[in-house]
């Protein structure tokens, strides 16, 4: 790598993408610099490799068969559970429900926490930068119950304005629902902080962590709060699988919110009787091959360690944004001091999408949009952004080749050097 | 240079910049007959269409709105075009535009001259664009049909 190098910025000090095979394949006959992780991430050959074995020599159904096969399933994925459990630092390994991911954890929290104890008049705490899937759940279970939705505010670098959050705290707020890490701008949220504050009023706290595991190391305990909901694909692992962590006493006490196989204690028509936690969320037969694939994404990453990822991102992060900084025209959207794995950034006289398509012609996969963050954008008066997110495998040469492809972009679109010609419509 | 390479320099051409930058006819019309809103909420694209329409002619056309280059230099070419064509022949337009952009020439009547709107044939070559060339053109026919509901094209 021979990119000049700033005094002041860390050098990257990992070399992985060895280990996921799709990147060494070509897109439109160039190298591919997938810079979309806050999407999806890439499989390392480690999880490709786990769920194709469970399927080629352990495949049975859990929790039912006397045959060694089943008993070899359940182990497999009862060992998935107590993986995922020492990775969040969860006290116990029944405070791990798997879900299909990080929407179907809140929801699940949304039906069975909230639907049955909310009541009119109670407040919902949430913030702007929320993902459209930790706003939406919670706009259900208002109309069902008559709760109302608070909304923290957002600064112009995209920090979460803490005095009004203070202020928003009161008696009838029942829950804080807040991102760890803000997917459209890279935030990190002081969520221990937050968690104090909200229990200080008595409220539980939900935090969304899917833009959080996979860049540092998380543990549900120092944070404190009572539920932290993370999706597998975006932590290196297979789609259709996560995990919500739910504090033991609060989860004893919530209702099944789906009914069928497996959640069942005994069943007849006159009462039926539920399973303890965690069975009693996990209905029917669960993605098995997924759970155990998303165990073999977290001893991937714990082997290459949370510290050396953060450490290496952060460096790719430093880099990045002097890069971008450096181009005459784009300008950065969020800029908190706390910041983890996003680039946001806008191009004068081009829109995310065009940047988009043009840039994928160079081989460079950025997400162009509102990142399912829809009032975010309005708070900002955009209709989108180009988001360039990192993984473990980004080295140099990604932020190099996206820096390069705006530059064509520019060229393409005749606004280099910032002298963008304005419609003085919206960007 | 890659295939995909040609291909981006034959959508973005002069001439999509040029109407992408100075839109024609972006302006409201308060005397338009119709008008009709179109919004694909994925994108952002959002724009309404105009139209003054008098003895079965479309005398007037204009829109405004924000989207990318595509959608903005789709809607202003279209206000070109259709400016002047009795209502029958405009709807004929928006048939073939929409199989020119989606199916390709062939499924267009063969006699259809396209004229400047060829240049926005390029967008087949990337489908996620597809969408942002046809919206102005689905907010043009619900104005003409007088549907109210908002256009959407993703």
């Amino acid at each position: 790598m021979n990119a000049p190098r700033e005094p002041g910025v860390q050098t990257p000090i990992l070399d992985l993408a060895a280990d996921f095979p799709i990147l060494s394949r070509p897109v439109h006959g160039r190298r591919l610099a997938y810079l979309d992780n806050g999407a999806t991430t890439q499989k390392p050959a480690a999880v490709i490799e786990a769920e194709a074995r469970f399927y080629r020599e352990s495949n049975a159904n859990i929790h039912r068969g006397v045959h060694w096969l089943s008993q070899h399933a359940t182990e497999l994925y009862d060992g998935a559970r107590a993986t995922v459990q020492r990775f969040l630092n969860a006290a116990r390994a029944d405070e791990i429900v798997f879900t299909r991911g990080t929407t179907e954890a809140i929801n699940l929290v949304a039906q069975s926490w909230g639907r049955p104890r909310l009541a009119a008049g109670d407040e919902i705490l949430l913030s702007t930068m929320e993902h459209h899937s930790n706003i939406v759940p919670w706009q259900l279970v208002c109309e069902q119950t008559g709760a109302v939705l608070k909304v923290i505010p957002v600064q112009d670098n995209g920090e979460l304005d803490m005095a009004a959050f203070e202020g928003l705290l009161g008696e009838r707020t029942r829950l804080l629902a807040i991102t760890h890490v803000s997917n459209a701008l890279g935030t990190v949220n002081p969520v221990a902080e937050m968690t104090r504050r909200a229990h200080a009023v008595g409220a539980v706290v939900l935090v969304d962590g899917a833009q959080a595991v996979a860049h540092q190391a998380v543990d549900v305990q120092a944070i404190g709060c009572d539920f932290y909901a993370f999706s597998g694909h975006k932590l290196y692992g297979p789609t259709g699988i996560g995990a919500l962590y739910g504090r033991a006493e609060l989860l004893r006490h919530m209702p099944p919110w789906q009914g069928g196989g497996d959640m069942i204690r005994t069943v007849a028509f006159d009462n039926t009787t539920f399973a303890p936690p965690p069975q009693r969320f996990e209905a029917g037969t669960p993605n098995i091959a997924g759970a155990i694939a998303l165990a073999a994404a977290i001893d991937y990453v714990q082997a290459v360690g949370l510290a050396r990822i953060h450490a290496h991102e952060q460096a790719l992060l430093d880099y990045g944004t002097r890069a971008l900084q450096d181009i005459p025209g784009v300008r950065l959207v969020g800029t908190a001091q706390d910041r983890a794995g996003i680039l946001s950034f806008l191009v004068d006289g081009i829109h995310p999408h065009d940047l988009g398509t043009i840039l994928d012609a160079e081989g460079v996969a950025i997400r162009a949009g509102h990142h399912c963050a829809m009032p975010l954008m309005t708070r900002f008066g955009i209709p989108g952004t180009a988001r360039a997110s990192l993984g473990l495998y980004n080295g140099l040469a990604d932020l190099d080749a996206l820096v390069a492809a705006i530059h064509k972009a520019q060229a393409l679109f005749g606004t280099r050097g910032g002298t963008a010609p304005c419609t003085g419509r919206a960007a | 240079m890659s295939d995909l390479q040609d291909s981006l320099r034959e959508l973005y051409q002069e001439v999509i910049f040029d109407h992408n930058r100075n839109p024609r006819n972006y302006r409201p019309l308060p005397a338009a007959s119709h008008h009709a809103d179109g919004h694909n909420p994925l994108c952002g694209d959002q724009l309404t269409v105009y139209l003054q329409v008098e003895d079965g002619v479309v005398r007037e056309a204009s829109f405004v709105g924000h989207g990318c280059a595509i959608s903005t230099a789709s809607a202003s070419l279209m206000t070109e075009a259709v400016k002047g064509k009795p209502v029958a022949e405009v709807e004929a337009l928006f048939r073939d535009v929409h199989a020119l952009l989606t199916e390709g020439r062939e499924a267009a009547d063969p006699a259809r001259d396209f004229g400047k709107l060829e240049v926005l044939s390029g967008v087949k070559e990337f489908p996620a664009r597809v969408k942002c060339a046809t919206l102005a053109w689905h907010t043009l026919h619900n104005a003409l049909v007088g549907e109210h509901e908002t256009a959407h094209t993703e």
